[in-house]
């Protein structure tokens, strides 16, 4: 089954294309047959010279980064993007989420429907969707919220999976606040699951576990790509009976976004070092997984600076936990993927603790497994978690606040409303985001 | 890619204009190697072959034929004109872009503003028509002139409000010459209040610059040269510091100051003409540096202003380009921002600059610059790859700050001591059309711009405590 992704705006265009670059050279070094036709299939086609081409739409509303992305592919020599398959406007959004969402997308609907009609029917099965884009800016955010309802309303039985890469908390764009509110509050109503990456938590990984001194957006985007593959590329799950599993889309949807209140899943990957180290470095399941573990309730994505002191609360404690009690992250499901070396040997046991999830389901149901032998991007054994947690609690609230005090001056408020967004739809979308902030903050434990 | 015109009124204007035009071709001709007509040079230039048989226009891609600036230039004297077009830059003109008279304003607001822009709007109209058609996607109309005069002042605004009238949904960003106070117009004080009021009304995005900064910038990089410690070379190269290597053979008195004001627009578009890792366009800055419609008058300070020769230039140096972004002697007007009230601040960085160097100097800065209560992450961030002429990095500093508020002060004090008076008034007055209402309600307007900005400078103080958020019930 294939999956389309759709890449909006700068960053959506630069993360995607590191993205096929990961998938294709996993795919092409990994040398098993089963896994690397598996991989292909699902985001490239083959084209009648035997060229790789992504099943991917490439949008931004000006050209300059969808030309960058689409040589640099070419230049790889190993995949690239179909000739027609992108969509570019003369001048950008400029920021503004109003003119993405009112006035860029509507106006270009037809010819990105158009786009992405060809791209799903070269597909023989489609499991669904990969819009890709970040929540800052105003293409990305705008217009991809509105590329979101287009795909939930024409292909209403398919699955979306929305990646997010969120800003950097001491700002990239002035109103970045705004525009992240706006999409999020419209996504959870659209998605079917919203996976997060944060531009902050991404660039201590380049500097603290990769040791690079001077980080660059690409070395960002690689490490977002990094653990992106790990979760995309084929593995075996359970529905799967011994093959590769032919709906990766809807079963980590299944997995994981349980209930429509529920929808932020945030990622992890161990181990994750320079790649000068990596031959030097020996790995054991136990290790990892003990790690990655621990990551996961004390809410640290790096296996660096974890808290071991952090203990899920005995099953006494109160009911409810509030957002400052403790710093034990509750999980609501969680997806584990192993790929490598030994992979059936390892024990999973910790992650099926009920101790560590919300006791609405049975851990059985929360913990899911998947696993594939073969070595993913270099490393001999690696752990991916794909976590339905409270771990982005603490900055969802925080992006609310800070647009909050902003809206509470009224600032930039005009350049909204001249695109079409009135006070009373950043209201709504206020609103919305509260509700998902108090479902979390009050995950029974 | 997007088409930016450059409309330059007035002498201050044209100067300064005719600076922008001979460094936007140096440092096209030093980034495009290859001699095609590019995306990056169409925003500022068309290709016009002559020798086709319709009006020559020339797509991109094919080689460079001869390039025309997408400029318009108005002046009512011929002087400054007629030397443009006699020297190095003719070529770069079409004498359908020009609009000129031979008497001038006399230094008199109401001249340009209603006599002149009364009996030229219609050739203004179809001139500025006519340039925007030759574009693609205009996405900027750049307006330059002085506020002490008589043409760029009146006219200019006038024209600012013509543009707004024909081209709504262009941006018009006005970078504007302020008068100091030892200026020898007299009169000044009238020009500048009354082209403020039209510059807060219909301008999207005001660069004020003051003649005394750029005079202290100039004095600066003339001490670095030749006062110059042992080991520092003055990079002949770089844009900031000259004409040597441009066109023009002969400096003249000006040049260098208006050098620094052509580098603000070449660095202002950097990042819409060139690629790099985190664009910023033009509709950008004004969208998130304008919170309130008013207040969009924004400081603005160049580093680096001169290079050592140093080839490989360590980090600290890259930091202290950030220091220097946010000390007084970069800025372009004089004020202290530092010590006023940060609305918002964009960073705009060219050359060989990674985000982890960006992050880190907004960290390092950042608690010494005081922010305004609801935007105390208020940054906007760009990285262009391609830096300018001569240095191997460089940093443009956009801040809308209330430090603008003394400035504005000041002006209105020149303005109403002579207005109590009613000095020279009946100059402004003969003028047909004009009425001593429009006096007083410029002098309103800046009184309540001055207000606004008071406002806001008075939570500075005050500790605001996040506003209480919206409750769910359950």
């Amino acid at each position: 089954m294939s999956v389309v992704t759709v890449q909006l705006g700068q960053c959506g265009n630069q993360v995607g294309r590191e993205l096929f670059d990961v998938m294709c050279s996993d795919a092409q070094d990994a040398g098993r047959k089963t896994h690397s036709t598996a991989g292909w299939e699902r985001f490239f086609r083959q084209t009648t010279q035997g060229d790789l081409e992504a099943r991917a739409v490439l949008i931004d509303m000006e050209p300059k980064v969808i030309n960058h992305s689409m040589s640099r592919a070419a230049k790889s020599g190993r995949w690239r993007y179909g000739e027609t398959s992108h969509f570019s406007q003369k001048q950008g959004s400029g920021n503004n989420w109003a003119n993405g969402y009112c006035v860029h997308g509507p106006g270009h609907r037809d010819a990105v429907e158009e786009l992405v009609r060809r791209e799903v029917e070269h597909c023989d099965m489609l499991a669904g969707f990969i819009p890709m884009m970040s929540v800052a800016g105003g293409t990305g955010s705008g217009v991809g919220t509105f590329v979101t309802q287009c795909l939930r309303d024409i292909y209403p039985s398919a699955f979306v999976l929305n990646h997010l890469t969120w800003p950097y908390g001491t700002g990239e764009v002035i109103v970045q606040n705004y525009n992240s509110v706006l999409t999020l509050a419209h996504l959870y109503q659209l998605s079917d699951a919203i996976l997060v990456h944060e531009n902050d938590i991404v660039h201590r990984i380049c500097s603290q576990l990769l040791k690079i001194k001077q980080i660059s957006f690409s070395d960002i985007n690689r490490v977002i790509a990094h653990q992106l593959g790990g979760v995309l590329q084929p593995a075996l799950t359970p529905d799967s009976c011994g093959a590769y599993s032919r709906n990766p889309l809807g079963e980590l949807v299944g997995a994981l976004a349980c209930h429509p209140e529920y929808k932020l899943l945030s990622v992890s990957t161990i181990p994750q070092m320079a790649s000068s180290s990596i031959a030097f470095s020996t790995f054991s399941w136990p290790a990892l997984l003990k790690h990655l573990r621990q990551m996961l309730i004390s809410n640290t994505k790096m296996e660096e600076g974890i808290d071991w002191q952090v203990r899920p609360p005995p099953a006494s404690a109160g009911r409810t936990k509030t957002l400052t009690a403790g710093s034990f992250n509750t999980s609501l499901a969680n997806l584990l993927i192993l790929r490598g070396k030994d992979v059936y040997s390892a024990e999973t046991g910790g992650f099926g603790d009920s101790a560590i999830y919300t006791s609405w389901l049975p851990p059985d149901e929360a913990f899911s497994l998947w696993k594939s032998p073969v070595p993913f991007n270099k490393y001999e054994k690696s752990a991916t978690l794909v976590s339905n947690s409270q771990a982005l609690l603490r900055p969802l609230d925080d992006m609310v606040r800070k647009a909050w005090n902003m809206f509470a001056s009224r600032a930039y408020i005009h350049q909204y409303v001249k695109f079409g967004i009135s006070e009373e739809d950043f209201l709504d979308s206020f609103t919305s985001l509260e509700q998902v902030i108090s479902s979390y903050t009050q995950l029974p434990c | 890619m997007t088409q930016s015109v450059v409309v330059q009124v007035g002498q201050c204007g044209n100067q300064v204009g005719c600076r922008f035009w001979d460094l936007a071709l140096r440092e096209h001709a030093h980034v495009n190697k290859r001699g095609l007509y590019d995306e990056a040079l169409s925003s500022f230039f068309r290709n016009v072959d002559s020798r086709k048989s319709s009006s020559g226009a020339c797509c991109v891609g094919g080689r460079i034929q001869r390039l025309k600036a997408r400029a318009v230039l108005i002046d009512m004297e011929e002087g400054v004109v007629n030397g443009i077009l006699q020297g190095p830059l003719r070529e770069v003109f079409d004498s359908t872009q020009l609009l000129t008279d031979v008497s001038g304003s006399g230094n008199n607001w109401a001249v340009g503003h209603l006599t002149y822009g009364s009996a030229y709007r219609e050739s203004i109209v179809n001139t500025l028509r006519k340039t925007a058609e030759h574009c693609d996607c205009l996405q900027c109309f750049f307006l330059i002139h002085s506020m002490g005069g008589g043409t760029g002042s009146g006219l200019g605004t006038r024209v600012l409000s013509l543009l707004e009238e024909e081209f709504s949904d262009v941006c018009r960003i006005v970078t504007t010459m302020y008068p100091s106070a030892e200026d020898d117009v007299i009169t000044s004080p009238y020009n500048s209040v009354l082209a403020m009021r039209e510059l807060t009304e219909h301008a999207d995005c005001v660069l004020p610059v003051e003649n005394q900064s750029l005079v202290d910038i100039v004095n600066k990089i003339s001490l670095m040269s030749h006062g110059a410690k042992p080991g520092c070379v003055l990079k002949k190269d770089c844009t900031v510091t000259s004409g040597h290597g441009s066109l023009s053979p002969t400096e003249k008195p000006f040049d260098a100051m208006n050098n620094i004001v052509a580098n603000l627009l070449l660095n202002i578009t950097s990042s819409a003409r060139f690629e790099g890792s985190l664009n910023m366009d033009l509709n950008e800055i004004a969208m998130n540096l304008v919170p309130f419609p008013r207040l969009h008058y924004l400081v603005p300070s160049l580093t680096p202003l001169y290079t050592l020769a140093d080839v490989n230039i360590p980090t600290r140096r890259l930091d202290q380009m950030f220091s220097d972004a946010f000390s007084k002697d970069h800025q372009l007007i004089r004020a202290d921002p530092k010590h006023s009230l940060y609305l918002a601040c964009a960073l705009m960085v060219r050359g060989n600059v990674q985000v982890s160097d960006l992050r880190r100097n907004i960290e390092r800065l950042r608690p010494s610059l005081p922010f305004v209560s609801w935007n105390q992450e208020g940054w906007k961030t760009g990285l262009c790859s391609v830096p300018p002429v001569g240095h191997s990095h460089s940093l443009l500093a956009l801040a809308n700050n209330t430090c603008v508020k003394p400035t504005f002060m000041e002006l209105r004090e020149r303005f109403t001591k002579l207005y109590r008076k009613k000095a020279h008034l009946h100059h402004y007055l003969h003028v047909d059309g004009m009425e001593q209402s429009i006096f007083s309600e410029a002098l309103s307007s800046l009184d309540a711009l001055i207000d606004e900005y008071h406002q806001l400078d008075a939570t500075k103080a005050r500790i605001t405590p996040d506003a209480p958020r919206l409750s769910i019930a359950r």
